[in-house]
């Protein structure tokens, strides 16, 4: 029973959107909720075939990138006390950019390529990534090290086989909001100039006034956001068995 | 099988705490160091393993004089420090793992010996399942793999319950006879060091210049009776007192 309770939230919120809607009766402003679906059926191969595989390669090259270069960051970051207080003021301020205000520049730079949306998803998603890693990488024990020591460990054993696996629940973590704010971030690139992508999709659906189809491209991109996420969570599970276990 | 020359030890900070230290300890000789908190035991563990060097004098250890101990003595911590991702038969293997051995060779090795060392049907589960006594097991089986024959014991059972201590110090005796090592083993507990020892070193003074070297009057296998033998007793007695002046309130 106790888990059927976010499924019914969801159903008594369509709901009252679906009556809203039909109340108010303006489709173009709001659609209901049965109107973006049959909007979506008909859009299916549009939205699937054409838009949905540009947003995920853009989301996937700049998970990518994020993912290297922030636990790259992380790492070269935990090695030093003097590279810590150089890079991690600088870090936080790249997050005090406003992204949105940002991209036009990017177009600027990358023109209407993916990589003008890539750029946009990386910078929105490196930040999690790389201060969860770092955060993993600094909790380590001194009395641990010592005991690795002990051992005739090597710099490099230390790493691979305590700093890592210590520090990959966090990396998880950081993915995880990296995920979902990757979906954003592709959405954002792609308004601001694309020629294909959900979030372009949604964008000139709403010059024709055709408010259905501006949120069907939303609703697959939600379903995708979650989709992702489960499958990090999916990753995480298999990696970190030892979790679940105890 | 380990010596001490004339060692002496200072912190950075100038704190002096080993002053001119000699002794020596035999192979197979089980020895436990007892002293009030803050009287230098975990600096002689410290300059035992490795971790660190002495300020003037010479530590050599196995008439090896090359003067590079990590790695070589087998240490087991106060609290187990197994790493909750690996499971106990992982964790026993990460010595060898470290000291360059394949995965599956290192396995090979480590199979049999949980099954002497009373971890039969754990080699799968991780250490959050195991009880305290168990994860000690596991501790001292890793500081066998990583440095036989000189192992160091950290007050290994000072976490432990009563009962669970009394048959962990047992079983302790028992693995170092089969194993025929030498342990170094470091307690506040008189008892404790009574039961196991064939010599105890008192540390005296501050800064440590010697060891007051106890020899216990009882062969082997002992049982928990001979420790209420009259000179078990008095030495017991010796020795609490002795303890008692060292402690400065």
């Amino acid at each position: 029973m106790k888990n059927m309770t976010s499924p019914l939230i969801v159903i008594m919120f369509l709901s009252c959107w679906e009556l809203g809607a039909r109340l108010y009766d303006k489709a173009f402003i709001l659609p209901s909720p049965i109107q973006i679906f049959i909007r979506f059926w008909e859009l299916k191969k549009v939205l699937l075939l054409q838009h949905l595989p540009a947003t995920l390669l853009t989301i996937i090259i700049g998970l990518l990138i994020s993912i290297v270069a922030g636990t790259a960051i992380a790492v070269w970051m935990s090695s030093s006390l003097g590279i810590r207080k150089a890079l991690y003021p600088i870090l936080i301020a790249s997050q005090m950019i406003p992204i949105i205000a940002l991209a036009p520049i990017f177009v600027l730079w990358f023109g209407y390529t993916i990589w003008s949306k890539v750029a946009v998803t990386v910078l929105i998603t490196f930040f999690p990534i790389t201060v969860n890693t770092f955060d993993g990488l600094s909790s380590d024990k001194k009395e641990m090290q010592e005991l690795f020591l002990t051992m005739g460990a090597t710099k490099k054993d230390y790493f691979f086989k305590y700093s890592v696996p210590t520090a990959l629940p966090q990396f998880f973590s950081g993915l995880k909001i990296a995920v979902t704010l990757s979906v954003i971030g592709a959405a954002i690139g792609e308004w601001l100039g694309a020629q294909a992508g959900l979030g372009y999709f949604s964008r000139r659906m709403m010059t024709q006034f055709d408010g259905a189809a501006v949120f069907a491209p939303i609703f697959v991109l939600t379903v995708l956001g979650v989709g992702l996420f489960f499958c990090v969570t999916f990753i995480e599970n298999r990696l970190l068995k030892w979790r679940t276990k105890n | 099988m380990l010596s001490f020359n004339s060692v002496s030890f200072t912190y950075q900070s100038g704190g002096n705490i080993l002053d001119n230290l000699s002794f020596n300890v035999r192979p197979g000789e089980f020895i436990s160091i007892v002293g009030v908190s803050g009287s230098g035991k975990s600096t002689i563990f410290r300059l035992v393993t490795g971790l660190d060097e002495p300020s003037a004098g010479i530590i050599s250890l196995a008439s090896d004089q090359n003067n590079q101990r990590l790695g070589k003595v087998g240490y087991m911590p106060q609290q187990d420090l197994l790493l909750p991702w690996r499971t106990i038969l992982e964790n026993a293997c990460l010595p060898l793992e470290i000291a360059g051995m394949d995965k599956r060779e290192a396995r090979n090795q480590v199979m049999p010996l949980l099954h002497e060392f009373g971890l039969a049907g754990t080699k799968d589960d991780y250490p959050a399942k195991l009880s305290g006594g168990m994860k000690q097991r596991v501790a001292f089986l890793r500081a066998v793999l990583s440095g036989n024959p000189l192992l160091l014991l950290d007050e290994p059972f000072s976490a432990l319950d009563a009962i669970t201590k009394l048959s962990m110090q047992e079983w302790l005796v028992t693995q170092w006879e089969r194993r025929k090592s030498t342990v170094l083993f470091i307690t506040h507990d008189i008892e404790e060091a009574l039961f196991l020892s064939d010599r105890i070193f008192l540390l005296q003074n501050k800064p440590v210049t010697s060891v007051d070297v106890i020899e216990i009057p009882l062969g082997r296998p002992r049982t928990r009776s001979d420790l209420h033998r009259p000179e078990m007793l008095l030495l017991k007695e010796k020795l609490m007192s002795r303890l008692q002046s060292e402690v400065t309130v």
